[in-house]
């Protein structure tokens, strides 16, 4: 039974014996480097990723700079060639596959679902230090004279013909793989162990649900990608004839093997971004989320089909036609479920009550980047279509509008959704929403022309190009300028908050779910009491009301014993 | 410099493509649209305070439309991979009279050579109206032969032969690009193709330096590298003939059968422990590192002309 005392300790109105929270919880940097607390871990995440991210933007920025004039005049071919590539690992494997997971789904995976920490918390901090180690092979790559083989590493060219540090950059890249095993199979057993009472698997936020899809692609995928970077090195090192084929080798054997992990690592770069605005999008428009269940076998079906579509990435190959036709017909089949989320979303908006804050506004722009990019697809998945398109710049503009337009704005909508629960402090919106809009049309303006110069002809990983190109180059690196302006605003008015924004409360958002029910930051175990659950999530409207005019207390209510 | 705002479709297969192309744009298109439409439309009568009615959603609005636009979404899926696959398979093998060009890409050019042995260097001519297969290898790493006017692209890879076919519709010069990062000068591996009208290109091959055709350059290079000192028909050695072998099924001796193509030609003389021909004893020495892909080349050339020879035991 819930008393009114109750009510009111959920609501923060009543003052809670003092306690430090997480983030007061030791000041000390041991406090940090040893903690075992999710939430700080998510934190030191936070960090090396920002740190990532902005390597990765600079080198991509010298890059844009170049591209102004067809003939370059900046760079020599190496050069270049090397900042894509390092552009390509860094974004990759050091800022997308950890970004949401390791940061958000670190922080709010124990507080969604009612738990004091992860199951392996040691592990937890493992993993993290595994990103650093192999963070730094990968920078000591560059450094030492960079890597010049692109992100994927295709043989036999990294492995036989290649003068630049493939080890070093592979090697970095094998070991930031086992970070992603150990944060998968750290996230599988806190979902299924640590469930608080009443949190059935149909109650959990799409979020969680979101999170554990990925987690299990990174525990099947990864081991895959560690198999064929050690080959690469193996070929490259020890010399063993693998994909050689004046030795019997397969050069496409490689390929193969790259994309059975890399085509479902854009299902661990983009299902954590689902489970955001599944979560966001509701909030703000106060509605439940349309088709709850719909969206539930929707991840999964994504998770499970994305294994068996790697063959897209190489119709022109000269893999069998045959072989083709089936990774074609999958391909639109994995497009299925897509849409149906891309329906959900907009349908959850229909007799909502909708606000325009921040989080709402990056979570629509991940809506409409990623229909578009989903859509851009389907001319991907068609055959004669993809042998036209593949390798220009087509296909560069449709992997960044799902996984940087995507995954990167569902990224900022979930950083400006719990910022008040991670940091406890308010920003300034109005500066938010600007950088928001600034983000959505920085990006169109960046990755727009790309189609256009793809479908056109323009080869990707080109130095220089035809000068019939240039428009839509000048035009994509002017996008760019405004693009990353949108991705520094942040880093200020974060900042910023830190000192002088106001205090957030336990729930400024008015939103449902168990993280919204402890204080903001939260103390180090999360609840002072073990929640329990009696319904379903996104409860925006209970008692039959009409939505968003519940007070708070009715709308958060959960049973607390 | 070509056009800034469109592609000439310079074959008869570019028209197809392009079609799919439209038509994909139309679907996307209207599906953006209308999720964009409904987005605003939905943004704007259901902001915060507005007068429009609010309540629980009908009846209606649930499972069925969630049933319908799945279901919707997978027949529209299945019809464009119907269409789409169905305008691939058609192209799928070249017509028996194609004129066939052997292309060798290395890092960081493309080697061209007609049947007469007419080279050229970043340059294909080629005449209008008639289809022409080019047979391709990589000396190197992958490179990937991309033609866009012609929406035509294949990956050349070292140690295997790759097809593609094309039958040009217009005259004039297209620019063919690497499309494959292949290392520093990638972005510099560019040719012209340059397409004639067929007495043009009668001309201007008889013009050209001939140089031995593949065939004759394979039968000297079949001598040189002693190849006949087991092949040959008076040898004493027992190796399995070659006339007449083109194309046949083979029997291996572990029981397996392969087809005797190019992809076979060019495995036996690099790694002749793999396929070995059924009664024979595993003898041949590897060529491997022995002969460039241009030689291994024209010894299959060499092999194939025999195909229509009687075998003379």
């Amino acid at each position: 039974m819930r008393s009114k005392v109750t009510d009111a300790l959920l609501n923060g109105e009543l003052p809670l014996p003092p306690r430090p929270d997480y983030l007061r919880h030791g000041s000390t940097i041991s406090s940090w480097l040893i903690t075992t607390d999710h939430k700080r871990i998510a934190i030191l995440y936070a960090i090396t990723i920002t740190v990532f991210f902005f390597m990765g933007g600079a080198a991509i920025t010298a890059v844009r700079l170049e591209l102004f004039e067809p003939n370059g005049w900046l760079l020599t071919s190496d050069t270049y060639n090397k900042l894509f590539s390092f552009h390509g690992i860094v974004m990759v494997w050091f800022f997308l596959v950890p970004s949401i997971p390791n940061t958000l789904g670190n922080f709010l995976l124990p507080l969604m679902i009612g738990a004091p920490d992860v199951a392996f918390p040691r592990l937890n901090l493992f993993s993290w230090y595994l990103t650093i180690a192999a963070g730094m092979l990968t920078v000591y790559a560059l450094v030492a004279g960079g890597v010049d083989t692109g992100w994927t590493f295709y043989t036999p060219y990294s492995t036989m013909f290649s003068n630049s540090h493939v080890f070093a950059a592979a090697a970095g890249v094998f070991v930031v793989g086992f970070a992603s095993i150990a944060t998968g199979v750290n996230f599988i057993a806190t979902t299924h162990m640590l469930r608080a009472p009443g949190m059935t698997w149909f109650r959990l936020p799409l979020f969680v649900w979101a999170i554990y899809a990925t987690s299990i692609i990174m525990v099947l995928a990864t081991p895959v990608l560690a198999i064929s970077l050690l080959l690469v090195i193996a070929e490259r090192w020890l010399g063993l004839p693998i994909f050689d084929p004046a030795q019997g080798g397969d050069p496409i054997l490689f390929q193969h093997l790259f994309w059975f992990y890399s085509h479902p690592a854009v299902y661990i770069m983009v299902l954590p971004a689902m489970g955001v605005v599944s979560e966001v999008i509701p909030c703000f428009a106060r509605r439940r989320i349309f088709g709850y269940d719909f969206m539930v076998y929707a991840m999964v079906a994504i998770a499970g089909i994305g294994f068996f579509v790697w063959g897209h990435h190489m119709f022109v190959s000269g893999q069998s036609i045959y072989a083709s036709l089936i990774f074609s017909f999958l391909s639109f089949i994995i497009a299925v479920p897509s849409a149906i989320k891309v329906f959900n979303w907009t349908a959850s908006l229909y007799r909502g009550q909708i606000s325009f804050d921040s989080p709402m506004l990056y979570a629509l722009g991940f809506v409409g980047l990623f229909t578009t990019g989903g859509l851009s697809g389907l001319f991907l998945a068609s055959i004669p279509v993809d042998v036209h398109v593949t390798d220009t710049y087509f296909v560069v503009a449709h992997f960044h509008y799902i996984m940087v337009g995507g995954s990167v704005s569902a990224f900022f909508a979930g950083l400006h959704f719990w910022w008040p629960k991670i940091t406890g402090k308010m920003y300034p919106d109005g500066w938010a929403r600007f950088a928001a809009i600034l983000m959505y049309a920085g990006f169109n303006m960046t990755f727009l022309p790309q189609f256009f110069a793809g479908y056109l002809g323009m080869p990707r990983r080109y130095h220089t190009y035809p000068p019939e190109f240039q428009i839509y180059n000048v035009m994509s690196s002017a996008g760019a300028a405004v693009l990353a302006a949108a991705y520094l605003l942040p880093l200020g008015y974060f900042a910023w908050s830190l000192f002088y924004g106001t205090r957030a409360g336990n729930n400024p958002w008015r939103a449902t779910g168990l993280e919204w029910t402890t204080t903001s930051p939260p103390p180090p175990k999360n609840f002072d009491r073990q929640p329990r659950v009696d319904r379903g999530p996104y409860d925006y409207h209970a008692a039959g009301q009409s939505a968003g005019t519940d007070p708070p207390e009715v709308q958060n209510a959960r049973e607390v014993v | 410099m070509n056009s800034i705002f469109s592609l000439p479709e310079a074959t008869t297969h570019a028209a197809d493509v392009d079609n799919i192309f439209y038509l994909l744009l139309v679907l996307s298109g209207a599906t953006a649209a209308v999720v964009f439409g409904a987005i605003l439309v939905l943004a704007v009568r259901y902001h915060r305070g507005s007068a429009a009615k609010r309540g629980p959603l009908p009846e209606i609005v649930s499972r069925e439309f969630e049933i319908g636009w799945t279901t919707a979404t997978l027949f529209a899926f299945l019809f464009l991979f119907w269409w789409a696959s169905s305008a691939d398979l058609s192209r799928f093998s070249a017509p028996a009279n194609a004129l066939e060009i052997h292309v060798v890409a290395k890092q960081w050019m493309w080697k061209t050579q007609h049947a007469n042995g007419a080279r050229e260097i970043n340059a294909l001519h080629i005449p209008v109206d008639r289809p022409v297969r080019l047979s391709m290898s990589s000396q190197d790493v992958i490179h990937s032969f991309f033609i866009p006017a012609f929406r035509v692209k294949q990956d050349v890879l070292p140690g295997r032969d790759t097809d593609v076919w094309f039958q040009a519709t217009k005259t004039g010069v297209f620019p063919l690009l690497c499309a494959e990062y292949c290392g520093t000068d990638h972005s510099m591996m560019r040719g012209r193709i340059v397409v004639m009208r067929q007495e043009d290109f009668a001309n201007w091959l008889s013009q050209q330096p001939e140089g031995d055709d593949l065939a004759h350059e394979g039968a000297k290079l079949f001598v040189a590298q002693g190849c006949s000192g087991c092949h040959a028909a008076s040898s004493n050695v027992h190796a399995p003939r070659l006339a007449g072998l083109y194309g046949r099924v083979v029997q291996l001796a572990d029981g397996r059968e392969v087809k005797a193509d190019e992809a076979y030609i060019r495995d036996s003389i690099l790694l002749p422990k793999r396929d070995v021909v059924a009664g024979f004893e595993p003898i041949m020495p590897s060529f491997s590192g022995l002969l460039d892909d241009g030689e291994i080349q024209s010894l299959t050339a060499y092999i194939r002309s025999l195909a229509h020879e009687k075998q003379s035991d």
